[in-house]
């Protein structure tokens, strides 16, 4: 079964292991950084976790991976698009504002704003004066 | 008939009707489709898993043919399976299949490749799991299929049948010609 | 045996079901009071053979039936009989007889109880409805997910005995929130039975309320412990991660949130028909759904049963003729459902309709998402992943407009009502939000303007219905004559803001420390010095235990806290699981992990530490939600209650 690659990797899903003491960066703003960068980055692994959470081999080597890029002066935005090109879209929490996502960002506010016209209009059929 | 009554209908099907396409399809969700297709393959050196010496991209990209890198560990269960079906072809197509060993140690990798066959041209050894991150590599096995000019064609996630191979890496390695 | 008897129940049930969707609603079309009346008996007998058919699994996993293939699967005899028994329920085919059992079970009451009773028609089609529901989750099981399958010959041990699935809130966390899913169901056949009948007024919607409120309060309860669970079990500390299933579950509960007060202003003043049809339809069918996304393999999630394409299918399908069937008839019907009581663009209706617009939206925004994914990669324009950032981005500036008139609405009065008369009512809340606000924004704390932001609105929702409340209250009389339902808004949307303030504070407020430490080691945490005293080793029933002991003292004098943190050992099952450790500090928990061992040093060990200030209040908020749903229960209906005429008085004060 194809779930028997994942398993593997499953079977060390032990819970409450994920950032290990030696991985944390000396500075606490650097260190804040991977913290949150590490928060947006979903683990393909666990795929419902994020690196910050998940305890998987490949979470660590990413959030290893973060704190590296950091250090050599990367950006936030710049160790995010480092792991976007070799993952994928999949494995940005949050995701891209492009032409296929646009629905997806724009739906919150349209959604309200069509629940507003279909009030207004349920509003102005409503017999007027006394029922 | 006031049509805006069938609003909330017409919205439902559609969700139903997408919901319809990966149920029939099959599709597994856990697996991904990989952002290293279209693009050149990562540029690395590794020690080599047996014996000394380096394996470099640039002796992948060294005859301008097309070739596959398969990532595999010793301690991965479904890997052994793998062995005779990449030997098989890469005897019959004569297409080098070159190793990646993850996070594994030398003297495991050797014990295994000894038990279960070595059907690479060459193996590099990843210990630190770093190059695979380049390939966007999530678990083991995963195969890549590089063409001569170096993009990555195609990768295949989990283990190799002969199957795959007849019917998805053949007819690619006829298109790449 | 007893299997047998069971499967050939349930197979009965399917052929009653049937029979209980064609005759009652052929009556009641056809004017038959006889067969209306068959109804009610029908309902009573299917709930009695679904809990024949629910009793046999039960009953063979009690005892180990490994001959039952779905028992050898998932159940092992080293199990604690409690967690056997709840193993019942714990995997994919027994979770779909419980469901089928609930639907049975809610019939069962609504064709028994009834404080008003329900015009004979009404009632007929209801049961007719449900029984075709149900029919067709009957006929899944048996030809899908049938748990009474035998093995021949029978195995002498079972495979499953993971220890996370061992625990008492995760045994009875299904139930519960199922209990809520089918309870949905309900509102969804009045709804079915009203569009029939062409009939929507406030009686039907005075019927409908309390079976609404029994769902959403089941769901509401259902909903955390499943972040309760979560928040022990997992080890950091979170309680909502906006996992695909969750979010399934949090559809229908805003959903229902809506229709109860939808329901409640046709009850009260017979306005919003459409609306509070639209929804019943609607939690339903998010309902549904979410049982969908659980089973059917679309979609990766912690939660999700091992998938089967061909079982995807027939729920896919289910629900398509469910619900499509239902949105149809709505198109149909719809326009035939008279307009309902008017009211002025300025009144306690409107707050309804608004408070309806804004949850349907944070619906939607769930909604999209958690499916857009799926949407995407079905038309292969790639593939992407929704997580909490895109939720807290997209769901945060819309609560601050809701959680304003969440304050405003309730003290609106119904049909007409003026802002002016009610401008003089918030002056107090709303400089008690500032200040709120203001002392917020002093603490030194990170995410300044989201903190002060949610703050804010919990405030503002509290202050408002709180100032309310006492105003209302002062008299006797006045406590006399104000309906049950009005203590459970308070309690409720008092409870909103409760959960709120727990859930900013413990997420953005938490402290965390992660480090090695061995015996002898002190560091300070939460305000006090936390000292790891040493490790002990234990015994329990099928693990062996490696206890760290971690003091936390305060003030000299005072009793130091401990921490005790552990490591167990499965040789069964050839695993390691870790436990927390959770201390209660005023509002906050204290929380202690045990992590990975220093290879030189055994008794130097990772220890994470976590402070959630207020964290519990999350767990109080959520409480008080749910009793405010049962005191609005026991409200009787009427179609014009005391409170319209207390508002009007109030409005001429």
């Amino acid at each position: 079964m194809k779930k028997v690659l994942l398993v593997i990797l499953l079977l060390l899903s032990i819970p409450a292991l994920a950032v290990q003491p030696d991985e944390i960066l000396k500075d606490p703003v650097m260190e804040t950084r991977a913290r949150d960068i590490s928060k947006q980055l979903r683990c393909l692994v666990c795929q419902g976790e994020d690196i910050d959470e998940s305890n998987a081999g490949l979470a660590g080597d990413i959030r290893k991976l973060v704190r590296e890029r950091l250090v050599a002066g990367d950006s936030d935005t710049a160790v995010l698009a480092f792991v976007q090109e070799r993952y994928g879209d999949y494995v940005l929490m949050n995701p891209p504002v492009k032409p296929a996502t646009w629905l997806l960002w724009g739906a919150p506010l349209l959604v309200l704003l069509a629940g507003f016209g279909v009030a207004l209009r349920y509003l102005r059929r409503l017999p007027k004066g006394d029922e | 008939m006031n049509t805006r009554a069938f609003i909330p209908f017409g919205i439902f099907i559609c969700m139903i009707g997408l919901f319809a396409v990966p149920l029939l399809q099959g599709k597994d969700p856990a697996i991904l489709p990989s952002a290293m297709i279209g693009k050149q393959v990562p540029e690395f050196t590794l020690p080599m898993a047996t014996g000394d010496g380096k394996l470099a991209t640039a002796d992948m990209l060294h005859e301008g043919k097309p070739f596959l890198v398969n990532f595999f560990a010793s301690w991965c269960v479904t890997c052994k399976g793998e062995q005779q079906v990449l030997a098989k072809f890469t005897q019959k197509t004569g297409i080098a299949v070159y190793g990646i060993d993850y996070k594994d140690t030398k003297k495991d990798v050797a014990a295994w490749l000894e038990r279960h066959g070595n059907p690479f041209r060459a193996t590099g050894f990843d210990e630190a799991g770093r190059i695979a991150i380049d390939f966007g590599v999530y678990g083991v096995p995963e195969t890549f299929l590089v063409g001569g000019d170096g993009i990555i064609r195609y990768k295949h996630v989990g283990a190799l049948k002969q199957s795959d191979m007849d019917s998805v890496f053949g007819p690619l390695l006829e298109k790449t010609k | 045996m007893i299997i047998e008897l069971a499967h050939f129940a349930l197979a009965l049930a399917f052929v009653l079901s049937l029979v209980m969707a064609v005759v009652p609603m052929w009556g009641a079309a056809a004017g038959r009071i006889s067969w209306m009346a068959l109804g009610r008996p029908m309902a009573v007998s299917l709930c009695g053979l679904m809990t024949i058919a629910l009793f046999g699994l039960i009953h063979a996993y009690a005892l180990s039936d490994f001959s039952v293939l779905n028992v050898q699967q998932n159940s092992h005899t080293l199990k604690p009989w409690i967690y056997k028994i709840s193993g019942a329920w714990g995997n994919h085919e027994g979770s779909m007889l419980l469901w089928g059992w609930m639907l049975s079970c809610w019939g069962f009451f609504l064709a028994t109880r009834g404080r008003v009773k329900l015009p004979p028609a009404l009632h007929a089609r209801v049961l007719s409805v449900l029984g075709l529901v149900t029919s067709g989750f009957i006929l899944y099981i048996l030809v899908a997910s049938n748990p009474f399958l035998r093995i021949d010959p029978s195995p002498r041990e079972g495979m499953d005995l993971n220890p996370v699935l061992q625990d008492p809130l995760l045994a009875i966390h299904p139930p519960v929130l199922y209990a809520g899913y089918v309870g949905f169901s309900v509102a969804f056949c009045f709804a079915i039975a009203a569009l029939i009948e062409k009939k929507v007024d406030a009686e039907w919607a005075a019927q409908l309320r309390p079976w609404v409120l029994a769902a959403w309060v089941f769901m509401t309860l259902g909903i955390m412990l499943g972040a309760t669970w979560a928040y022990y079990e997992l080890g950091w500390g979170g309680f909502w991660f906006w996992d695909p299933v969750e979010n399934a579950s949090l559809m229908p509960w805003l959903a229902g949130t809506a229709l109860l007060h939808s329901a409640a202003a046709l009850e009260k003043r017979g306005s919003l028909k459409i609306w509070t049809v639209f929804l019943c339809i609607l939690a339903f069918t998010l309902s549904l759904l979410g049982t969908f996304l659980v089973r059917s393999g679309v979609l990766t999630s912690v939660h999700s049963f091992a998938s089967d394409p061909t079982r995807g299918i027939f729920i896919l399908a289910l629900l398509g003729l469910t619900t499509g069937g239902a949105f149809l008839l709505y198109g149909l019907r719809a326009p035939h459902i008279t307009i309902g009581t008017s009211f002025k663009p300025v009144s306690r209706e409107t707050g309804i309709l608004l408070n309806n617009v804004f949850l349907f939206t944070f619906c939607a925004t769930v909604f999209m998402g958690t499916l857009y994914p799926i949407f995407l990669s079905a038309l292969d324009m790639g593939s992407i992943s929704v997580g909490a950032p895109y939720f807290t981005a997209t769901l945060t500036p819309l609560l601050v407009p809701f959680a304003i008139l969440m304050g405003i609405g309730p003290l609106l009065a119904w049909r007409e009502a003026s802002f002016v008369s009610i401008r003089a009512k918030l002056y107090l809340p709303l400089a008690l939000t500032v200040a709120l606000a203001a002392a917020i924004a002093l603490m030194p704390w990170p995410d300044r303007v989201f903190t002060v932001t949610m703050f804010a609105c919990a405030g503002w929702i509290l202050f408002t219905t709180l100032s309310d409340f006492i105003r209302k209250t002062q008299r006797f009389t006045q406590i006399r004559s104000m309906p049950p339902a009005y203590y459970g808004m308070v309690m409720a949307h008092a409870g909103i803001a409760v959960l709120l303030m727990g859930a900013t504070a413990a997420t953005v407020w938490k402290e965390e420390k992660i480090l090695w430490m061995t015996q002898g080691d002190t560091v300070a945490f939460a305000g006090k010095t936390l000292n790891f005293i040493g490790i002990r080793p234990d015994v329990g029933k099928n693990f062996t235990i490696e206890r760290a002991i971690l003091s936390l003292q305060g003030e000299k004098d005072a009793a130091p806290d401990f921490l005790l943190p552990e490591k167990r050992w499965y040789p069964a099952q050839q695993r390691e699981l870790s436990e927390t450790a959770l201390k209660t500090d005023g509002f906050a928990i204290n929380y202690a992990v045990m992590g990975d061992q220093d290879k030189m040093n055994p008794l130097r060990r990772v220890i994470r530490l976590y402070h959630h200030p207020l964290v519990l209040w999350v767990l109080l908020g959520a409480l008080m939600i749910a009793t405010g749903g049962l005191m609005a229960m026991a409200s009787p209906s009427k179609s014009t209650s005391p409170s319209t005429s207390s508002a009007a008085r109030k409005v001429q004060a």
